[in-house]
């Protein structure tokens, strides 16, 4: 399955393991703008996080693969001096419990499956907080890895803020941005400020990886420090990032043709940029894509893989087409040409 | 017993809430607190925080714009619209 997140509800897209045929359904969770739609292999139950103009954030929930839903928003909050919350952004499931991200940036936790959250204060309680300024995007938080071996290794990341790391399952965050530019600030290498769009750990758990506003970065030292990869890449400027499930060393990314530019893919040609080596170079993938007056952009959750082998890789678009590969990058379709912004895109393995 | 006329929108995320419901008097945000007892979440999805409404939720009671605070009497008519928004 391949899970949509879109500015009018989730979408569900199931296939088989050959992933040719597509069927589409949805939309779910009332139509509502959902920025995450993601499934919890241990429980089989799918997730979505959004907020609507008039009832504020919600996380969706279904236990049936999409049929029927409950939602609910008990808890999204920072007290009565706090900012309003907007959306919610990003929901991780770990170990038993889930994590949500909100705008303006927030960190959650739920132990009953989503019915009720609770803050994790000591996210805000940064000194760093008081200077957190939104971006474009708002100020919101997309990016949140629980280390899989390791719950008490966390690291999220915050649109206009950077990236944080934490050792003690979210009691303590430290800011993790050396070597991270940041071409918009006065200081061109701050401690925080950076402009990151997506943040992910490759299968070795030890790779990180990240997508920014200001180019693409590796570390090998959990975000100790960064180094830039971009160099071969059409742009600096992207918002998506996937990596491969098995490959540390395979990332995939989209760059747009500039932050101020239009962002839209260079030249009008849809291209996923695909590295083998952990980004010391890359290859353009395009057979199938569109090579002529594709004026696309892609969001900072609106790429993935599955687990499969070959690995399958969705690119969804902000004006609602989603492409697939089922080779890892080879060759690609259009799964779908006309559904709402797609915000998120994620899989899931599901026996039939 | 005040009556309260809420949303239809609000019904598909509340299990069970009624498009109207009987409160006792008080406050809007008593009379809030009351229909959330009954169907947990009414507050959630009303209200941003203890103080104050959501900004795109409008509660009017006997024809006049409320807030949290504005009074509730037993022959009230409370009414929870939601207002022009989205895109």
């Amino acid at each position: 399955m391949v899970l949509l997140g879109t500015k009018k509800g989730a979408f569900i897209l199931e296939s088989t393991v050959g992933r040719k045929q597509w069927s589409v359904r949805g939309p779910y969770c009332q139509a509502w703008p959902i920025y995450h739609t993601v499934f919890d292999p241990a429980t089989k139950s799918i997730y979505a996080g959004g907020g609507n103009a008039w009832f504020g954030p919600g996380v969706w929930r279904s236990d049936d693969l999409g049929e029927t839903w409950s939602q609910s928003g008990e808890g999204f909050s920072y007290g009565d001096d706090g900012p309003r919350i907007d959306e919610i952004w990003h929901i991780t499931p770990a170990q038993g419990a889930l994590y949500a991200g909100a705008s303006p940036a927030g960190l959650f936790r739920s132990e009953d499956q989503g019915k009720t959250w609770q803050h994790v204060a000591s996210l805000r309680a940064h000194p760093s907080c008081p200077q957190w300024t939104p971006g474009a995007g708002g100020l919101c938080l997309h990016s949140l890895i629980v280390h899989p071996d390791d719950p008490q290794h966390m690291w999220v990341a915050i649109s206009a803020v950077g990236t944080f790391e934490s050792t003690d399952g979210g009691q303590s965050w430290m800011t993790r941005n050396k070597g991270v530019r940041a071409e918009f600030h006065p200081e061109r290498y701050p401690e925080f400020g950076q402009c990151v769009h997506k943040l992910l750990l490759a299968a070795d758990g030890k790779q990180l990886y990240q997508q920014n506003h200001c180019g693409v970065y590796r570390s090998s030292d959990f975000g100790a420090q960064w180094e830039e990869i971009s160099a071969g890449l059409p742009s600096d400027f992207g918002f998506p990032l996937a990596l491969h499930p098995r490959d540390a060393a395979t990332l995939y990314v989209v760059p747009l043709n500039g932050a101020i530019e239009g962002r839209y893919v260079p030249d009008a040609r849809m291209v996923v940029w695909r590295s083998t080596d952990r980004g010391d170079t890359w290859t353009p993938l395009t057979k199938g894509l569109p090579g002529e007056h594709a004026y696309l952009g892609v969001l900072r959750e609106g790429m993935a893989v599955d687990a499969l082998d070959p690995a399958g890789i969705y690119v969804g678009t902000s004006t609602g087409q989603l492409f697939g590969s089922n080779d890892e990058g080879e060759s690609w379709q259009e799964i779908a040409a006309h559904l709402p912004p797609i915000f998120s895109v994620e899989t899931a393995i599901v026996e039939g | 017993m005040a009556q309260v006329h809420l949303p239809t929108a609000l019904g598909a995320l509340v299990p069970g809430l009624p498009k109207r419901a009987e409160v006792d008097s008080g406050t809007v945000s008593e009379v809030i607190a009351q229909l959330n007892a009954r169907w947990p979440g009414v507050a959630a999805c009303l209200c941003a925080s203890r103080e104050a409404l959501r900004p795109h939720i409008n509660v009017y009671v006997d024809g006049r714009r409320a807030e949290m605070t504005t009074p509730v009497n037993a022959a009230s008519v409370v009414r929870v619209l939601t207002a022009v928004s989205g895109g």
